[in-house]
């Protein structure tokens, strides 16, 4: 059933190539939507099965003797089957809302995203370690050519041309730690190198190994300091595309990250310094991601930065390292991609109407929006974490989990950096549909919104453009609001973390049943922070709108802040070079934070 | 300053590299268990070359994400180097002028060059060789015509209908192997047809099948990415390109 | 000396890398990134050599099929290394060359639109 995930969309890719100029634009979408439902429905099966235990596949049928095999295994859990689900109801959202959006006569955009699909389910679906490179580089090849899609705006091409040679280089050092763990222990598959690795000593070619596969994962995941491409992408990538970017791929490689560490390393690498390495750098993504987020005039690219620091927080959850961690940053993860794609879809009905997505420009001009005007404002206090949507829950598990886990700024943490996101997007709600306050003034060495249409000027909003939206922020409000989705996901992160479970399944059939839990949910102390974190958001916008009038009241506040943040300003260079500088500065801290020993 | 931070990020880099090298084992060494099992499986179906058969029999889920970044990446190539809003496809006025040597070397030498890529396709799980490498001898050999002859004469060999075509039906065929060895014996890919026997060209089962469907979508889509560069430098001009 | 192919490996890396963060032109930065990727084939092919072992073909000549030889599943990945890397870079290619047209240059310190 697995393989059946990655095949089929290659399939109807292959299909569509070959008839697409015979058939009308409408057959193409239907055709490609078909194929991605396909996937919806075959990993909603593989989630359901995989409720009563992995669901283990060796592919063409190489079963393991004695805990070895040649064959390449697909191990799927709840999660890993999740995660997988939610990369194909995104892509069928985001292809009904192409529909109308993208003008394309050829159907060469459809398989493009069916071949990005194709790559995703291999990725989350796979348990062997250069299958997950090979399914990486899927994802990035047909990302870098979905990016610099609009090839009339010159911002298009130069931004995928930044994503493909940094997402490049970082997976061929993964391929390197690939290399270096084949090296030590001869084996390819997850869990035959977690039995290797189980009882080795702690080495310096291990830790080499481990740096290397995370720092390759961690570009795709936008992780602090490889995370300076996702801007340039999310800015000129076609709005539909953008869903898929930070709804699922981003998360993506964080996924792949988290589970090549506990499914290979849980015991080869000292767990005070991983989760030390994870929380240090999950910090900083998360306070530059929110710090850049409120100085961006383009909306997508506020986005962008609410992404990533979104991101930061994911790893501050996942990098406690315990099941409790995993159970929040799931819920937050996949609430997130709810809302997070709403609102992409939404700046792509802005740009389409208005021709850009400037907050600058669009400064009171969007008040006949319609629908928009109730969905952007829900959208921004859900990215803020209001309850009962499904972000403010995951928000309030992983603040739980910080705290138990000794760590009391978590949740402070937590509350500043979705207050800032989520006071960015209504801020920018606030100026451009509600047109409050005065026009922001121009600022030097910002990314303007000015973008080309991606098709012809919008009069009304379409059906399917206004039901993806809606069903998008639905589900992330679902994820608060129905029951047992607390204890769904902490039973699903327990066996995210057991891996001895993990290898001894896949290669023997037996594995210990584990206790299922069954309360969980709200709390009281959860609602309030949450509520706390949305009335923060609500005052960070009112600062952001009437900002004027108040730095004219404290003048030393405006210069106290503007070096260092020019500085970050430009660091932010849309130069390859720097990026690359970066990532290999990235690498470096990474490597130093897991070597030096723990105090 | 980006040197100054990229040589700091590299000094750390490399001091992590040679502190590990030191503890791998050593160049050379006979520590391969993965390399045992997959010699013992691949006499086991009949395949000589054993690098085939873990590309195709045993790995084979990995060359079907490996054909589909080929697929990928040319039809992103294509898409992005197709005619902008702003310019059009024009034929140029002449088509060049070849030496005659060029000409009868290149007339001379293409037959050979599809022969040998050929070959090297349909013997990749006896000889060294295979779908990838033999897909992309064709597709260039073809391109011969481009060299020794002309851009017209290219284009009449290679109809871009028909090579995309041969795209998706050599990435289509791959999948569809699969999904036929799931529906016959329970395993995406499993090797189901007879195996035949040792060094001979029917052998190893499914794997010279495969080998097919990967050397057809390989040179069709060399010659897709190619035609596809080679039409954006002559054919496609801007608004204000005089040629 | 018997890790110098892994240091090689890494240099290859770092030297790519290098060219990147130098270059003033995408073209080149493209290719640095290509030279980069050539250290992962250095690595794993140097991972799976045996002193005194054959190659893992036994078709032709025909020999007699033995485990005595070079691994071929790291082959069999720096193969499918070796296409993922053409194409990729090809895709890029075709990006430098909308950017030469769009922007009228591949210099990456005149390429100023994204920023801050």
């Amino acid at each position: 059933m697995a393989p059946l995930a990655v095949a089929v969309p290659i399939m109807v890719a292959a299909l569509i190539i070959m008839v697409d100029r015979r058939l009308p634009r409408l057959a193409i979408d239907l055709l490609a939507t078909a194929g991605a439902l396909a996937d919806v429905v075959f990993t909603a099966l593989i989630l359901h099965q995989s409720a009563s235990g992995r669901v283990i596949t060796w592919s063409a049928g190489w079963k393991p003797v004695h805990g070895l095999s040649v064959g390449i295994v697909l191990v799927d859990d709840p999660i890993g089957a999740g995660i997988a689900l939610l990369a194909a109801a995104l892509v069928v959202l985001a292809l009904v809302f192409s529909w109308h959006y993208i003008e394309s006569e050829e159907g060469h955009y459809h398989c493009l995203m069916l071949l990005f699909l194709a790559g995703m389910e291999g990725f989350a679906l796979t348990g062997d370690i250069f299958d997950m490179f090979v399914f990486f580089e899927l994802m990035g090849a047909a990302a870098y050519a979905l990016t610099g899609m609009k090839i009339e705006d010159p911002t298009s091409v130069q931004g995928g041309m930044n994503f493909g040679i940094i997402n490049s280089l970082g997976a061929y050092i993964a391929l390197m730690g690939v290399g270096l763990l084949y090296a030590k222990t001869g084996q390819l598959g997850l869990p035959q190198l977690g039995r290797a690795l189980a009882h080795q000593p702690r080495s310096e070619l291990l830790v080499a190994a481990f740096v290397m596969l995370m720092a390759g994962f961690l570009v795709k995941g936008a992780m602090a300091p490889f995370h300076f491409w996702l801007a340039d992408a999310h800015a000129v990538a076609p709005s539909p595309v953008c869903v898929l970017f930070s709804g699922v791929m981003v998360p993506l490689g964080v996924y792949g990250a988290f589970r090549v560490y506990w499914a290979a390393f849980p015991t080869a690498i000292a767990r005070p310094d991983v989760s030390r390495a994870f929380l240090a750098l999950g910090v900083v993504t998360a306070v530059v991601g929110a710090v850049m987020c409120l100085e961006q005039r383009n909306f997508k690219r506020l986005l962008a930065y609410s992404t990533i620091a979104h991101v930061g927080l994911f790893i501050v959850a996942l990098g406690l390292l315990t099941s409790e961690g995993v159970a929040g940053a799931a819920i937050y993860i996949v609430s997130h991609a709810g809302v997070k794609a709403a609102l992409f879809l939404m700046a792509g009905v802005l740009l389409a109407r208005y021709g850009t997505v400037d907050e600058a420009e669009l400064h009171g001009r969007c008040g006949d929006a319609g629908l928009l005007r109730w969905l952007m404002p829900v959208g921004g206090l859900a990215l803020a974490c209001l309850p009962p949507f499904g972000t403010a829950l995951g928000k309030e598990i992983s603040e739980d989990a910080g705290s138990a886990a000794g760590y009391l700024w978590v949740p402070a943490l937590f509350v500043a950096v979705s207050a800032c996101t989520g006071g960015a997007v209504l801020r920018v709600a606030g100026r451009m549909l509600f047109g409050l306050g005065p026009p922001p003034e121009e600022g030097a060495g910002q990314t303007s919104g000015d973008e080309e249409r991606e098709g012809e000027p919008l009069r009304r909003i379409p059906a399917t453009m206004a039901v993806p939206i809606l069903t998008l922020l639905g589900g992330a409000l679902a994820v608060g609001i129905l029951p047992g989705v607390h204890a769904a996901a902490e039973n699903a992160a327990r066996i995210f973390v057991d891996s001895g479970g993990y290898r001894n399944q896949a290669l023997f059939g037996t594995a210990a049943r584990l206790p299922a839990v069954h309360e969980g949910g709200w709390s009281l102390s959860g609602v309030l922070l949450g509520l706390l974190s949305a009335g923060l958001a609500l005052g960070v916008a009112a600062v952001g709108i009437w900002s004027r009038p108040i730095t004219h009241h404290f003048p030393r506040l405006l210069d106290w802040g503007r070096r260092p943040l020019s500085v970050l300003r430009e660091l932010h260079s849309g130069h390859v070079g720097d990026y690359v500088a970066w990532l290999m500065l990235g690498l470096a801290a990474l490597g130093g934070l897991l070597s030096l020993p723990a105090r | 300053m980006r040197t100054v931070v990229f040589l700091a990020g590299a000094a750390g880099v490399v001091v992590l590299a040679v502190v590990a090298a030191l503890h791998i084992p050593g160049f050379g060494s006979t520590f391969h268990p993965y390399r045992t099992a997959a010699v013992e499986a691949s006499v086991k179906h009949v395949a000589a070359n054993v690098v085939s058969s873990v590309n195709f029999d045993q790995r084979g889920l990995d060359t079907l994400g490996e054909e589909s970044i080929l697929l990928a990446s040319i039809l992103g190539a294509a898409i992005l180097l197709r005619p902008a809003k702003d310019e059009t496809e024009k034929r140029p006025l002449s088509a060049g002028r070849v030496l005659e040597s060029t000409r009868m070397l290149g007339y001379l030498m293409m037959p050979i060059t599809l022969v040998i890529g050929l070959d090297v396709i349909a013997h990749g799980h006896v000889t060294p060789g295979g779908g990838f490498q033999g897909g992309v001898v064709v597709g260039t050999g073809i391109h011969l015509l481009y060299v020794a002859g002309s851009y017209p004469a290219l284009e009449k060999a290679r109809p871009l209908r028909a090579v995309e075509w041969g795209e998706a039906i050599g990435a289509g065929a791959f999948a569809s192997l699969g999904v036929a060895a799931l529906v016959a014996s329970g395993a995406f890919l499993s090797n189901v047809i007879g195996t035949g026997s040792f060094g001979q060209l029917l052998s190893a089962g499914t794997v010279p099948l495969l080998n097919g469907a990967v050397g057809i979508e390989v040179a069709s889509g060399t010659a897709v990415l190619l035609g596809a560069f080679l039409k954006q430098a002559i054919m496609v001009k801007g608004p204000d390109d005089s040629r | 000396m018997s890790f110098y192919p892994y240091l090689v490996a890494v240099w290859l890396l770092v030297v790519g890398a290098f060219g990147i963060v130098r270059s003033r032109n995408l073209i080149h930065a493209i290719l640095c990134l290509s030279v980069s990727q050539s250290g992962t084939y250095v690595l794993l092919l140097a991972v799976g050599y045996q002193w005194h072992a054959k190659p893992p073909v036994f078709g032709e000549p025909a020999t007699h099929p033995t485990a005595k030889v070079v691994d071929p599943v790291v082959q069999a990945m720096t193969l499918t290394d070796i296409v993922v890397s053409a194409t990729v870079t090809a895709l890029l290619l075709a990006l430098a060359t909308q950017i030469h047209k769009r922007h009228g240059t591949l210099d990456p310190d005149e390429l100023r639109q994204l920023k801050g």
